[in-house]
């Protein structure tokens, strides 16, 4: 078998086929293969990321709510002892106000005693002198006994 | 060369004797094999054309790249669909194979070549598995005396490639070793520096095997798979479906399997054409 120019037009042919495949068909696939590839991780990256995301806004809402259900126990907490405070300080005033009341009332009426002793030992001295008038006579002499009769209203 | 060149004459009027009387596989098996196997040729010495290698080479080319043309004009890089699909498997194949082989990283002729490599030879491999008659008496038909269909069972098609690969396997042992690098590796490579001579025939024997195997491997089986047929064709007809169909069906395998060998080889070779010259020498 001579070598003959049929290798060089096989050569040819094989140099422009691997011209044409390079440019054509391996260029542009393997791009394309590539191309999707990084899609494809990509995605599943994106995928993973998103799962997290859920995952930490999953448990960022459980904290929240917890926060906020502590907030409102504190609230709450705040409020009854302000309440029995509060409570507290009415009855105290209410107990405060009543015995004022009661010492006002209690003086106003040992005044009122007074003053009725006092009226019922001035009526009774006049009556003591009427009576002494009476049974004297007129003969008692208003002017010069009147220390007497003081001290005998004084003593009733 | 004359007593050659009156050889081959001889030969030819011989042939052509043969095939005015209507060669069948029954009454001479010989000259029905040797009718086969022979190359339609034009031309004289050098400037022989086997114009049937050649349009078969040419017309497996075309369809490849009529192929790629058709898919790689609209790539849909979300929903690939048919043609793209299979040609994307073949393209990831190779690919793999590429990824697997190499340490560093691949010069951007690797793919595309070992790729062509790869479809050129399946295709024209797979020309073996049109039954062996049928294009020769279709070519007979129309005046064509000789038809090789096989292009790779011509040595001119398996030696281009081989060829083909083997300067690019030196331009990638110049590019990535440099000059001085790849002499060295011929000097100094297996045997250290005190066995210079020695090292010179060893590194070119070494590095001329790779072209001489590539080339013959694939033509030999691709040859003796194409004799095993015409033999089996000399068979009686009663019979001769029994062995064709086993045979092609084991064909089927030899043709992929030298197809892949090829596209392999060739990957290797560049591979260890991209490996550094190693610094210990």
């Amino acid at each position: 078998m001579n070598v003959t120019a049929t290798l060089l037009g096989q050569m040819a042919t094989f140099l422009v086929l691997i011209a044409f495949i390079s440019k054509f068909l391996w260029g542009p696939l393997t791009q394309v293969l590539e191309d999707r590839k990084k899609r494809i991780a990509d995605g599943l990256e994106a995928a993973e990321r998103a799962h997290q995301e859920r995952e930490l806004a999953k448990k960022r809402a459980v904290e929240i709510i917890k926060e906020a259900r502590d907030a409102a126990a504190v609230l709450i907490d705040q409020a009854q002892s302000r309440a029995r405070v509060v409570v507290e300080e009415a009855q105290e005033e209410a107990r405060g106000e009543a015995e004022r009341l009661l010492v006002a009332a209690k003086t106003e009426i040992g005044k009122e005693v007074h003053r009725a002793k006092e009226d019922l030992r001035n009526r009774v001295a006049t009556l003591a002198i009427a009576g002494a008038a009476q049974i004297l006579r007129a003969e008692i002499d208003v002017e010069r006994h009147k220390q007497l009769l003081d001290r005998i209203a004084a003593t009733i | 060369m004359t007593q050659q060149a009156h050889e081959v004459a001889a030969q030819a009027a011989h042939v052509q004797q043969q095939i005015h009387e209507q060669v069948t596989p029954a009454h001479d098996p010989t000259a029905y094999i040797q009718h086969h196997l022979h190359p339609l040729q034009v031309g004289e010495g050098f400037w022989t054309f086997n114009l049937d290698t050649i349009f078969i080479g040419m017309f497996a080319a075309a369809l490849i790249m009529l192929l790629a043309y058709l898919a790689g004009r609209r790539l849909n890089s979300d929903v690939p669909t048919g043609l793209q699909n299979v040609l994307e498997s073949v393209v990831e194949f190779v690919d793999q194979q590429i990824r697997d082989t190499f340490t560093s990283r691949p010069s951007p002729m690797v793919g595309p070549v070992a790729c062509t490599v790869f479809m050129w030879v399946f295709l024209m491999n797979a020309m073996d598995m049109l039954p062996v008659d049928l294009l020769p008496t279709l070519a007979g038909m129309v005046g064509v005396e000789h038809l090789k269909v096989v292009p790779t069972s011509d040595p001119h098609t398996t030696f281009a490639m081989s060829l083909v690969v083997f300067s690019m396997v030196v331009f990638y042992n110049i590019k990535f070793k440099g000059f001085s690098g790849y002499i060295k590796q011929f000097l100094f490579h297996p045997f250290g520096k005190w066995l210079v001579p020695v090292n010179i025939m060893m590194t070119l024997v070494e590095e001329l095997a790779k072209p001489l195997s590539l080339a013959l491997r694939l033509f030999g089986n691709m040859f003796a798979g194409e004799l095993v047929f015409l033999l089996i064709a000399t068979l009686p007809p009663w019979v001769l479906w029994v062995p064709g169909s086993l045979w092609a069906i084991f064909h089927i395998l030899i043709i992929t399997l030298q197809a892949f060998i090829f596209m392999v080889l060739t990957v290797m070779y560049f591979e260890i054409a991209h490996a550094e010259a190693d610094s210990s020498h």
